[in-house]
């Protein structure tokens, strides 16, 4: 996997390094960052602030999301018995109120649990770019071990101080197991 | 097997308690030994296990079919009893369904660890839980297939559903929980896709896994996503399952009937529901971790806490059928009053002792600390509760209705064959969907176990941090 294809470096998706401990992988994200690379990505088999932190990644807009999808939901909720009461369907029971407001409250609150829930998912996969059939780091066949007890750092191509040779004698000094081309 | 913690707890006066995670696993093992449990070959157990629930459930499928050829006439419904087992079952199953989410949900955002391990099992049991008793409200309708009309959809009728009707808020919460359960659990069960995609070496399960994994490649800016997506449906789900229990009281408390009509019933039914679900996951979770081997995981610190979680809500049932009876006594209302005594004493005296002896007594032995650390005695307790949860739903349903106000109208209700055949053959449906979940998915969530190692926790590893559990 790690032969030298700086000519085909057109087709260069990254270069990868694998990390056998998650504090190595820590320390190389921190190092990258302070050597001024941007586009990278982290890849460890279990979830880490730390290492979000070291990536220097933005806080999540799902938050956002979901209160705007639960806010949608309970107005639709609401709203959907306020029109079928007032306006598709009146029943005059005993002369009560259309609108009697405290009996729509349980299906208000399913619709905005509902609505923010699957709001929260959809977002998750959006904000992922999930499903993604297809991604250039599954070329590297020991990055199946990132989904077991191994650590990876992605360098790509695209970062503006991305230099193939460069960017591997860097990661090369960061003490990593192995540094591969990803290829697309 | 019993772990005991070494490190910690130095304290004195503070009792040694076992670990969550046994000592000596690294992220390579954790993984190997939770994904054998698919990869392995089916163990030769699976297929008389899988083969008697498959029957069970084909019970459920004939007598569905006669249910919908001849109608209810073929279970003992009559009136005053209109509404007999199917609601009863559906109060049980549903109620079953909720220690998952409360697992699941309510326990990770109170940070208590030792959840992770009983998790994914809990949710897979509420999602089958919840479709099991989706089923009787469905086929109580009369004309099943006209069951659609429940939604509000515009119809060439002209009509609506009317929402200030306690059964419309059902199909509302009921589709919601088991719409939010299903997303809550797919979306935990992700990165642990993607690990029996990279572990498993048939290509037709590479196939499949990599699909159902989407394309999860453990990129730390996912995880991050997956953390705020987990901890928000985490939030949401919470007061989902407490409303969802309530509003299942409210099919009965919202009913002027004596015994149905009392504002205890939604934080009692809550709390039953808690109890009961704990009794199933302890009744399931301890022939599994045995029959897979899976001690390391699912500790004795696990059934301990299981065993107090269901020692606590078990005092606030109990404590539910004290007011029940105390408010019955101080309204002075004498139809209130006789519905009690007639309980208590009248021709399902038995059936209400039974509910005594389960639920309240067989409770008060996980004082003992001996019961808690024995398997088998939590096995046998949470029997106990199983069945006492199933008569508390038979109790509250028929003693309530089968004393009309009018004498005249007097009845007695009993079960027929075809009422049993499709409690059981539910039963058959939950038992079918557990063998095939515990097949075909890792049944402790992989990834989450990770986080329980030191080499995570180095990094800051989320979810749930337990205060209490000092490193």
């Amino acid at each position: 996997m790690s032969h030298e294809h700086e000519e085909t470096s057109g087709r260069l998706y990254g270069l990868m390094a694998e990390f056998e401990a998650p504090q190595r992988l820590l320390d190389a994200t921190r190092t990258a960052r302070g050597a001024g690379y941007r586009k990278m990505d982290a890849y460890s088999p279990f979830p880490s602030e730390e290492l979000i932190e070291a990536l220097g990644a933005h806080h999540s807009k799902l938050p956002l999301l979901v209160l705007i999808g639960g806010i949608l939901g309970c107005l639709g909720g609401f709203g959907l018995q306020w029109w079928v009461n007032n306006m598709a369907y009146p029943l005059n029971v005993g002369g009560r109120p259309l609108t009697s407001w405290p009996a729509f409250i349980p299906v208000t609150f399913e619709c905005t649990i509902l609505l923010a829930g699957v709001t929260c998912v959809l977002g998750f996969f959006a904000l992922c770019g999930l499903p993604q059939p297809y991604h250039p780091v599954f070329n590297v066949t020991r990055f199946t071990a990132a989904s077991r007890d191994r650590y990876f750092l992605c360098i790509e191509a695209d970062d503006p101080q991305f230099d193939t040779q460069r960017t591997r004698a860097f990661l090369e000094g960061l003490g990593p197991a192995e540094v591969s081309d990803v290829e697309y | 097997m019993s772990v005991i913690r070494t490190g910690g707890y130095d304290r004195p006066g503070i009792i040694e308690r076992p670990e969550v995670l046994a000592p000596g696993h690294t992220a390579g093992s954790v993984t190997d030994r939770i994904s054998e449990v698919i990869l392995q070959k089916t163990p030769k157990w699976f297929y008389p296990a899988f083969g008697v629930s498959f029957m069970l459930l084909m019970v459920l499928v004939f007598s569905m079919a006669k249910l919908f050829l001849e109608g209810t006439g073929i279970w003992g419904l009559n009136v005053p009893v209109a509404w007999g087992f199917a609601i009863i079952n559906f109060v049980w199953w549903i109620g079953i369904g909720h220690a998952g989410t409360l697992i699941s949900a309510i326990l990770l955002l109170l940070r208590q660890e030792w959840r992770t391990s009983i998790n994914r099992f809990a949710e897979a049991m509420t999602l089958f839980a919840v479709a099991c008793a989706g089923i009787f409200p469905l086929i109580h309708v009369g004309r099943p297939w006209l069951a659609y009309w429940l939604l509000p959809y515009p119809n060439t009728m002209g009509m609506w559903p009317q929402f200030r009707s306690p059964l419309i808020w059902d199909v509302f919460a009921v589709s919601t929980y088991a719409t939010i359960s299903l997303l809550f659990w797919y979306v935990g069960l992700i990165p642990d896709l993607a690990s029996l995609r990279d572990r498993s070496e048939k290509k037709i399960a590479k196939i499949l896994y990599g699909m159902a994994a989407m394309g999860w490649r453990n990129s730390a800016r996912h995880w991050h996503e997956h953390e705020v997506a987990s901890l928000l449906l985490a939030g949401i789900a919470t007061p989902l399952v407490l409303s969802v229990h309530s509003v299942v009281s409210f099919d009965f408390a919202v009913g002027i009937i004596p015994g149905w009509h009392a504002t205890i019933f939604p934080p009692y039914f809550v709390a039953g529901a808690i109890f009961a679900g704990f009794a199933m996951v302890l009744t399931l979770t301890i022939p599994l971790r045995a029959l897979f081997g899976l001690e390391d995981f699912i500790t004795q610190r696990h059934l301990q806490n299981m065993g107090k979680v269901m020692l606590a809500t078990g005092l606030i049932v109990a404590y539910g059928y004290g007011v029940e009876i105390f408010m019955a006594w101080y309204s002075g209302n004498p139809y209130e009053w006789y519905m009690v005594t007639n309980r208590i004493t009248g021709p399902y005296k038995f059936h209400w002792m039974a509910l005594i002896l389960c639920n309240i007594v067989a409770a008060q032995l996980l004082w003992i600390r001996q019961v808690r650390q024995s398997a088998v005695a939590l096995w046998i307790v949470s029997m106990f509760i199983n069945v006492g949860m199933w008569l508390e739903r038979f109790i509250i349903v028929v003693t309530s209705l089968h004393r009309d106000f009018l004498p005249s109208s007097w009845g007695m209700y009993h079960g027929t064959i075809w009422d049993w055949a499709i409690f059981v053959g539910t039963i058959g449906l939950f038992l079918s969907l557990l063998f095939l979940f515990i097949r075909f998915v890792p049944m402790i969530s992989i990834f989450e176990i990770r986080t329980l190692l030191p080499e995570a926790r180095a990094l800051g590893a989320e979810p749930a941090r337990s205060e209490d559990s000092p490193r």
